[in-house]
């Protein structure tokens, strides 16, 4: 009966956290300093439709406003195949609908017209992100109540800080970059913190386990033993996530492209918070057996347990 | 330890599987790109020798159709591909002229036995499927002549206050207001009062026939402010009302100074979207006048329902409360089974409501249903055809009862036709009134902003992912993975009948709860088989192990996955639009992944190790 190795996961735990606090500075000087660079959806921009004599092939425009800087451009039939939509982010400006124009006219034998070049709003109004903002708020705290009712208060600070740990260093790295934010980038930052929560419980609850089952032992260790114990599970599941990911990202064609980079980003960051953060968060806590130990008549909590 | 489950629990798993498969068959039934006809009036009917005009129509210009077939409401001709569609729609209006209404439409294909049992394919979103597009021009006029009338009052009041008098403050015609006074010394201190109070007021002296005006006009940069709030306001009536439409993902968005897009996912029922969107109906509550009431202080309106006599009422011009103190509205039926929409006001106007019928027991209340129309008129300017738009408002009584005892903040209105028209004003009074008229401009239908191409990228990279996945569980954990691979796959066929019943839309972010929900799935497998082999490490034989990590793993499992739901219920009730999409996608994945990830390949599991003498296992 080997035993499985003991990583010395807690060793680095400084330099873990100098990272982390380093990456979160960072992540944050950019938002404060770059922001970060919404896209259409957010901002609004213009909205152009062309007219065309003979059906045009769409992915012919988008490649031709794409080369022509208008990267943020979408494009769509508009009530038949010959009128054609197109909004972008660009600010409007009574030039622009004739600069596209020109841009999509060069190398077309076909005279094109057009037909609208007109300012269109955010999609996403402001009573709308403030109220999605709120939600996340609300969201995190009822995890943090959660958290804290079925395992102990430390745990929900340490998952709550691994959150938010992973959805800055996210924006951190869209506003570095300056990679066009836009609602599907919204989405793939949610499931980020779908993603990261579910890590960062399965990890506590093994830690909680340990802490109950395991005489002997620093807390410290018992933070190895939970960590070396369950790093065969996170590196599977990871790695599963990636290869869907990665797959999106390379195959998955430029629209699904930001939400592929966006998660691949978040579910590494994700996965280091829980061993890092979140388990770091519970050693700084001070977690000890005593905040562990089921409170008199115990066994109440684990009534569910015995449900297949 | 025989790890066997009985036999009502494996009949009961098979069972919801079942139904699962049958409710997401339909999506296995992709729509079709139909046109649908119908006669623009009663008198124009479609009919077989129509059609077959329609069909030698397509033909002639060498377009593919698959059917065309006579439905209830008209023609219905189906097409194996959009771009198809929208050149035959093309074709079919110049053949059919104005006399018919060509529309664009998604035909479904489930079969019938299917849709007997409710069954129907998901929805897909606007960026995976297009829709209908509305373009709304807001009547700005109306909006700064709304506020105009504010002002006129606040003015009056001010220079009451003041004891400055004046002989008339008036709304002029072209959007100015015109103050008269009969001292010049009284207008100048009014002048100087009004610009010190109202920065926005660009405001003139003139003195004509013996009297002294001022000439009021609102500065640019207010009217534009004016113009902003109304499009702001509406544009979040708008939103409101789509979303209680229960449309998914619609898309409402400003376009220009005065105008407002709104676009609806799938091609659902656009006749009924459209009543809803553009209804600038809101309600009045006014007593009946007494027999004695000067006729300075009534105003007679006519009854909705025409049939009932007398056939007008007159009312006090006193409004008691208006649409906008509707805190919330639901549609009921009373004890006789008529439908009636409950009424709760906010505590202002539970207060003014409770003031005034304090003093009216037994006297009669009016509500009265105001309504912005327009009527198109069509001219010929320069022999080309111009549509001229003439507004106007309707109001009419939809009830008048006696005030039986002191009403509060909750009542009800009762003496509606329908249960549909009950609902469709509750759902008014709820979302709220428009600021400022709006009308339909335009129609249209939009392709997927997203791209065919993108579409068919985004779909293989997932089936690539999913793949993958597939081949490494297999390969990690041999015959639990392919145990694991089954139930995955049934993870997604069950999350599709789900999501299918709601009839919840696709759309991208919705694929990525998908994603995740994958993820997740297997995560709990993965959680599940570690356990399992750890078990077997310690030295616990092959049964027992099985069982053991099948406990244990379920508290983390089950914790990991309520907190995730949590949040993401949350994110649904909070959230709008994408969010929203991407939310209830996630929270039927966790409860769906957590039926397949647990008992389906407990199941499994069982039915291919339990109940025998087991040396190893393949894990």
């Amino acid at each position: 009966m080997t035993t499985a190795k003991i990583y010395n996961f807690m060793g680095l735990r400084k330099i873990a956290a100098g990272l982390s606090i380093l990456l979160l500075l960072v992540s944050v000087a950019s938002l404060a300093i770059n922001g970060l660079k919404f896209g259409l959806d957010f901002t609004g921009g213009s909205l152009i439709e062309v007219g065309y004599q003979q059906e045009p092939n769409l992915n012919d425009i988008r490649g031709k406003l794409e080369t022509a800087g208008y990267e943020d451009a979408v494009v769509q039939t508009f009530g038949s195949p010959v009128d054609i939509l197109i909004r972008m982010g660009a600010a409007h400006d009574p030039k622009l609908g004739d600069q596209v124009l020109q841009t999509l006219q060069s190398g077309e034998s076909q005279e094109l017209t057009l037909r609208r070049n007109e300012y269109v709003g955010a999609q996403v109004g402001e009573e709308l992100r403030e109220q999605g903002g709120l939600g996340m708020l609300l969201a995190l705290f009822m995890v943090m109540v959660y958290v804290a009712f079925r395992f102990q208060l430390k745990f929900s600070i340490g998952a709550v800080s691994a959150l938010a740990h992973d959805v800055l260093i996210v924006l951190g790295f869209f506003s570095i970059l300056k990679l066009d934010f836009d609602l599907t980038v919204l989405a793939a930052l949610l499931a980020v913190i779908g993603y990261s929560l579910n890590d960062t419980i399965v990890v506590s609850d093994r830690i909680r386990e340990n802490f109950r089952k395991l005489r002997k032992g620093t807390a410290i260790e018992i933070m190895n033993t939970s960590l070396s114990q369950t790093l065969g599970r996170t590196l599977v599941t990871s790695l599963t996530t990636l290869l869907v990911l990665v797959a999106l990202a390379v195959f998955g064609g430029e629209m699904i492209h930001g939400f592929a980079v966006a998660l691949l980003v978040g579910v590494c960051v994700g996965t280091y918070s829980s061993i890092y953060v979140a388990a770091n968060v519970l050693v700084m806590l001070g977690i000890c057996k005593e905040d562990l130990m089921p409170p008199e008549k115990a066994e109440d909590g684990e009534e569910v347990d015995e449900m297949p | 330890m025989l790890n066997k489950y009985p036999l009502w629990k494996n009949a009961l798993i098979i069972l919801m599987l079942l139904i699962g498969g049958i409710y997401a068959a339909p999506n296995l039934y992709p729509d079709d790109f139909a046109v649908q006809l119908s006669g623009s009036r009663e008198v124009h009917v479609v009919n077989q020798p129509l059609l077959d005009q329609v069909k030698q129509a397509l033909t002639a210009k060498q377009i593919s159709f698959k059917s065309g077939e006579l439905t209830a409401k008209g023609g219905l001709i189906r097409f194996s591909d959009g771009q198809t569609q929208l050149k035959a729609k093309e074709v079919i209006s110049q053949t059919l002229g104005d006399n018919y209404v060509v529309a664009l439409n998604l035909a479904p294909t489930t079969p019938d036995w299917l849709r007997s049992i409710g069954a129907g394919p998901m929805k897909l979103g606007l960026d995976l499927r297009g829709g209908v597009h509305f373009l709304l021009e807001v009547d700005m006029a109306l909006a700064v002549a709304q506020r105009l009338d504010v002002y006129v009052s606040e003015i009056k009041t001010k220079l009451r206050t003041d004891k400055l008098r004046y002989r008339a403050v008036n709304h002029r015609e072209d959007g100015s207001l015109e103050l008269k006074f009969s001292n010049a010394d009284v207008r100048d201190k009014a002048q100087s009062l009004l610009r010190k109070d109202y920065p926005e007021f660009l405001i003139e002296s003139e003195d004509m026939d013996g009297a002294f005006y001022l000439t009021i006009n609102l500065t640019e940069s207010k009217v534009r402010e004016i113009e902003d709030y109304a499009i702001k306001q509406n544009l979040t009536t708008l939103r409101n009302r789509v979303n209680e439409l229960g449309v998914a993902e619609p898309l409402v968005q400003r376009q220009g100074r005065n105008r407002i897009v709104v676009q609806l996912p799938g091609i659902q029922d656009a006749a009924a979207a459209k009543r809803i969107i553009g209804k600038t109906a809101n309600l009045e509550f006014r007593l009946e006048a007494t027999t004695d009431a000067s006729r300075a202080v009534t105003e007679t309106y006519p009854f909705r329902n025409e049939n009932r006599r007398p056939n007008k009422a007159t009312l006090e011009k006193d409004i008691i409360i208006s649409g906008s103190s509707v805190a919330n509205a639901q549609s009921t039926f009373d004890e006789t089974g008529q439908p009636q929409v409950s009424i709760t006001l906010d505590s202002k106007g539970g207060q003014l409501m409770n003031r005034t019928t304090r003093n009216a027991v037994k006297r009669r209340m009016a509500v009265l249903f105001v309504e912005h129309k327009s009527r198109t008129l069509y001219e010929t300017v320069d022999g080309e055809q111009v549509a001229k738009r003439i507004p106007y408002v309707e109001k009419k009584i939809i009830s008048l009862a006696t005030i039986q005892s002191v009403l509060g903040s909750s009542f009800r209105i009762t003496g509606l036709d329908s249960a549909t028209e009950s609902s469709e004003l509750a759902l008014l009074l709820r979302a709220g009134a428009l600021a400022a008229p709006i009308y339909f401009v335009e129609e249209r239908t939009v392709g997927p902003s997203l791209g065919e191409q993108n579409i068919e990228l985004g779909v293989t990279s997932v089936q690539i992912g999913f793949a993958l996945v597939l081949l490494f569980m297999l390969v990690y954990y041999r015959v639990f993975g392919l145990l694991a691979n089954i139930a995955l796959t049934i993870n997604l066929v069950l999350l599709m009948a789900v999501m299918s019943i709601m009839s919840a839309t696709l759309t991208l972010p919705g694929i990525a709860g998908i994603v995740l929900t994958v993820g997740m799935a297997v995560d709990a497998n993965v959680l599940i088989f570690s356990r399992i082999r750890e078990e077997l490490k310690n030295g616990l034989p092959p049964q027992s192990a099985i069982s053991a990590g099948f406990d244990r793993a379920f508290t983390t499992i089950f914790d990991a996955n309520i907190t995730t739901l949590l949040a993401s219920v949350i994110l649904f009730s909070m959230g709008t639009g994408p969010v929203k999409g991407f939310a209830i996608t996630l929270s039927v994945g966790i409860v769906t992944s957590m039926f397949t990830a647990i008992m389906v390949t407990r199941m499994l599991v069982n039915l291919t190790y339990g109940g025998r003498a087991l040396k190893k296992l393949s894990i």
